[in-house]
């Protein structure tokens, strides 16, 4: 079941404010799975939108499920969250799994993740 | 603690979001990306390149699986046209899982020449609808699929079911990566 409406129906205008006009993410090495975690309370006076990042990423929280939960389109929350990565009111955590496709993580971390499976 | 991905590729209506729904820790959520293509080919109307703009929605689940590593499970539609986001949004994925109805086998060639392609391992699991008339090898021979991929029967409501597929993934990519590591 796709609740698609609330992505669906945003204003392209309302997107171009709360990015300030940047259409394009400066931080490209932000992926869907990087986790963010907070480094600070939201001061007061900053962007609704990064004040509600900064809640959400009290625990690690991967940039795909800030989008979902801010219903903003993942590259809008990429810039979202590159300008606190800037501040420093954020920091990332990168996946360290090889980024070409014909590479494989080493079997050790494999067995890792097996064993993670495993106990689901 | 680190994100790690693996992404269900499907046609429409096979079960991706029933999967991942199956195992994710959380209700699967949706969300969606846009992307701006430089236009392919010749614009009839004037002969300058156009730029289109796709938005693409996916859902995705999350496993924990340790303190330290976190799954995201992304389910995807494995029609051509999507394919040039998934190079995109999925790279530095951990494997993929194709999803396959025997009603419609046809669904998954494109998907399954892709991941050749790009070399991304993956194993194929039939969703073992009622009236499931094949046989396994059978699958196999209508897909073309190569001996070394796992094809195995599943069912994606069940969690048992659903973890076991990854499980066979994971499996596959560390034989994959031990036989790698052995010939270095």
């Amino acid at each position: 079941m796709m609740v698609r409406g609330a992505v669906d129906s945003e204003d392209p205008d309302r997107l171009y404010t709360v990015t300030g006009g940047r259409s394009r993410a400066e931080s490209r090495d932000l992926d869907l799975v990087t986790l963010i975690v907070s480094e600070a309370d939201a001061a007061t006076g900053i962007q609704s939108e990064h004040a509600r990042i900064l809640r959400i990423c009290r625990f690690p929280t991967a940039v795909v499920e800030i989008a979902s939960e801010l219903a903003l389109p993942v590259s809008v929350v990429k810039i979202l969250v590159s300008d606190l990565l800037e501040s420093g009111q954020v920091s990332a955590r990168h996946p360290t799994a090889p980024r070409a496709s014909a590479e494989l993580p080493d079997p050790a971390f494999l067995k890792k993740v097996l064993v993670g499976l495993h106990n689901l | 603690m680190e994100g790690l991905k693996i992404v269900v590729v499907g046609g429409f209506g096979v079960g991706k979001t029933t999967m991942v729904r199956s195992v994710s820790e959380i209700r699967p959520l949706n969300t969606e990306e846009t992307m701006t293509q430089a236009g392919l080919g010749i614009d009839n109307t004037g002969g300058v390149a156009d730029k289109t703009t796709t938005t693409v929605a996916f859902d995705f689940g999350r496993i924990s699986l340790s303190e330290q590593l976190v799954l995201y499970l992304f389910g995807a539609p494995g029609q051509e046209r999507f394919w040039f986001l998934w190079d995109r949004l999925f790279a530095g994925t951990l494997g993929a899982v194709v999803l396959v109805d025997t009603r419609r086998l046809e669904d998954s060639w494109y998907a399954i020449d892709r991941l050749e392609h790009h070399g991304t391992p993956f194993i194929v699991a039939r969703n073992n609808f009622p009236g499931a008339q094949h046989g396994l090898e059978e699958v196999r021979d209508a897909l073309t699929l190569s001996p070394d991929v796992p094809l195995i029967d599943c069912d994606a409501r069940s969690r048992e079911s659903a973890k076991n597929v990854l499980i066979t993934l994971v499996n596959h990519l560390y034989a994959l990566s031990s036989a790698r590591e052995t010939a270095s």
